[in-house]
């Protein structure tokens, strides 16, 4: 550059090789325009969950009066009631779903990360995944085989089965992941000291994941809670006190399902209401959840 | 051979063999324990399967191949055909997948390429709780607030515009119909697909991007080259947010209008595999209508199966592609 006479070879490859200055402005503008759609794609994405909410609230605040905890439903074209008897239902097949769920998917999560084997515990950790992504309602025609069919009706058991199928693979999946995480000297110094390899994943690595096991459960439960389909023809639905857990039992999503689809404003009213109690109680675990999660950690070093 | 690699924080391979140990009662109980519990999910997966093959087998007789094939689904003379269900739930999941793909993968850009820190994880916290919203509330909200909205401010308007030459928007635009469904599977999908986007994209080595900056690209830039390399684990989240669409029963059944014929138009009513079986499961009084609807329980199983199992491979490759580079 600095005599600017004669340009050796090099330079005059730069210079033909230099993008022009159109090129240079398509690439900025083509810059812009990706970040502006970008942009724009995340605030799209953000606004249902804006909308569902904005709406859930608005439309279920005016429905939950008191009645509405604490009253079973009225017969149709009657005013008033509510959905004590779901929501106690809800309770009721969520806690017997977990009951089976939460041992078992523990003990699962601790075999993939503890002891399998390293092919045998890829296997299984795939077909948790796929089972994660078995659509509910088939969980529900299985449900209704092997328990509804038998018993000859439908009952709170049934729908348990079918939740807890449901809740299983996420319980298995988060212990799995966070035991994972829980460093190996840990193990070594609980083998270490004599204490006996059970003992070691109980008393010390388990209490070391506590808080992410706590995690998988509140998440498992969230799901579970919110769950349709697989509850359509197992637990069925009941307008009055469940009549013991081998009968027919009313839960929350299915109440909302009946009452959203039936022609009567009163009970879109109410259908708004579960509804705005169904979100609040998945928000809520969410959070709590967030907060779990934020606090757990390890030290990085292995 | 695609799965992740062994977990570097397994116990030492001699110390497995915990019955040769130092004989504790203890470990052999909790090992059995354990293992029994492991078992379990194989057990599940097949014990489904082989329960559904079991119950459709009637249906499978009567009416063997042809049950995907025909368009009949008539229960009072007991002829019944799949083919408008299987149309409803594919076109249904890919019109939401076009609708949700873009979108995420932009969400999922913006989510690690362009934020950092406290904006980054609220926006996470967001998508997430986008995710964990039940489906019977979405329902709801499609029923009363999605359908009615969709039908004056988008299905109207292009039944008007383009319903003469178009036959997919053909007249009359119906509330509840082929596009309201579509539209909620996206609202649906949109989260899985972007979070696990979001985590491929995450995987990916900084050195490429700093690479590219190097040579001097721009943001858009570095972003498609990094895109790139995520390619085929992001097509991996697409497929799994299709497997979530294809299987979503509750906000579609509220939506799509439950009709049992097929409509060249998506702006009329359609119905869907799973829809038919939460509608009809309760009413069908005949063995056959019951072997049938477990039979449509099957193809959507087997269906969702095959597709998870693709998609988990591709996203499995490319996460443990990176984790050993």
């Amino acid at each position: 550059m600095e005599s600017g006479t004669t340009l050796s070879a090099g330079m005059r490859a730069e210079r033909r090789l230099r993008p022009s200055r159109w090129t240079e402005l398509r690439r900025r503008l083509a810059n812009m325009v990706a970040m502006t759609l970008i942009s724009l794609a995340t605030v799209v994405v953000l606004i249902p969950l804006g909308a569902v909410l904005w709406y859930t609230i608005g439309e279920g605040i005016s429905g939950l009066t008191w009645d509405f905890f604490t009253h079973l439903p009225t017969p149709v074209g009657e005013p008033g009631g509510g959905m004590a008897n779901a929501i106690v239902g809800s309770g009721i097949v969520v806690g017997l779903a977990a009951l089976v769920a939460i041992p078992i998917g523990i003990l699962a999560g601790i075999f993939i990360n503890e002891y399998a084997r390293a092919r045998l515990a890829t296997v299984i950790r795939f077909l948790t995944e796929v089972m994660l992504g078995l659509p509910s309602i088939v969980l529900g025609i299985f449900a209704y085989a092997v328990i509804v069919k038998p018993m000859g009706r439908f009952s709170a058991y049934a729908g348990a089965v079918a939740l807890s199928i449901v809740m299983l693979p996420i319980v298995i999946k988060t212990t799995e992941e966070i035991l994972h995480l829980v460093p190996q000297h840990i193990r070594e110094a609980g083998l270490a000291l004599g204490i006996p390899q059970w003992a070691v994943v109980v008393r010390i690595v388990l209490r070391a994941a506590a808080r992410g096991i706590v995690t998988g459960i509140l998440l498992a439960v969230a799901r579970a809670a919110g769950e349709t389909a697989p509850l359509l023809f197992t637990a069925l639905n009941n307008r009055f006190w469940h009549a013991g857990l081998d009968q027919p039992i009313a839960t929350l999503p299915v109440q909302i399902f009946t009452y959203a689809v039936a022609p009567y404003d009163d009970w879109h009213r109410q259908a708004w209401a579960g509804a705005l109690v169904l979100i609040m109680l998945v928000l809520v675990l969410s959070i709590l959840l967030r907060l779990v999660v934020s606090r757990t950690t390890f030290d990085s070093e292995q | 051979m695609t799965a992740p690699a062994t977990p570097a924080t397994a116990f030492p391979r001699s110390s497995r063999f915990v019955l040769a140990q130092r004989g504790t009662v203890g470990n052999a109980v909790f090992f059995s324990l354990c293992t029994v519990a492991g078992i379990t999910v194989l057990v599940i997966v097949l014990a489904v399967i082989a329960q559904l093959v079991a119950d459709a087998r009637l249906s499978l007789q009567a009416f063997g191949i042809g049950f995907l094939t025909s368009v009949t689904w008539d229960p009072v003379a007991e002829q019944f055909g799949a083919l408008p269900f299987i149309y409803g739930t594919v076109v249904s999941s890919l019109l939401a997948m076009l609708i949700a793909v873009p979108l995420s993968i932009g969400a999922a850009i913006f989510l690690v390429e362009i934020t950092r820190g406290w904006t980054r994880t609220v926006l996470s916290f967001l998508i997430e709780a986008l995710a964990a919203v039940p489906s019977v509330v979405y329902g709801v909200w499609g029923i009363f607030v999605l359908v009615p909205w969709l039908l004056a401010h988008v299905a109207e308007p292009l039944a008007e515009r383009w319903g003469e030459t178009v036959p997919f928007l053909a007249p009359p635009a119906i509330g509840p119909s082929m596009l309201s469904a579509a539209v909620i599977l996206a609202i649906m999908t949109i989260p899985i697909i972007t979070s696990v986007t979001r985590d491929i994209l995450l995987a990916i080595p900084r050195m490429q991007r700093e690479a590219a900056y190097a040579l001097g690209s721009t943001r858009w830039e570095a972003i498609r080259i990094v895109l790139g390399s995520g390619r085929w684990g992001i097509f991996g989240a697409m497929i799994l947010g299709l497997g979530r669409a294809l299987g979503e029963t509750m906000a579609v059944t509220m939506v799509i209008g439950n009709d049992p014929s097929i409509h060249a138009s998506i702006l009329q009513p359609a119905y869907t595999l799973a829809s038919v079986i939460a509608n009809e499961f309760t009413e069908a009084t005949t063995p056959l209508y019951l072997s049938a609807l477990v039979e449509i329980g099957l193809v959507l199983l087997l269906t969702t199966l095959v597709v998870n199992i693709i998609a988990r491979l591709l996203v499995w490759s490319l996460a443990r592609r990176y984790r050993q580079a």
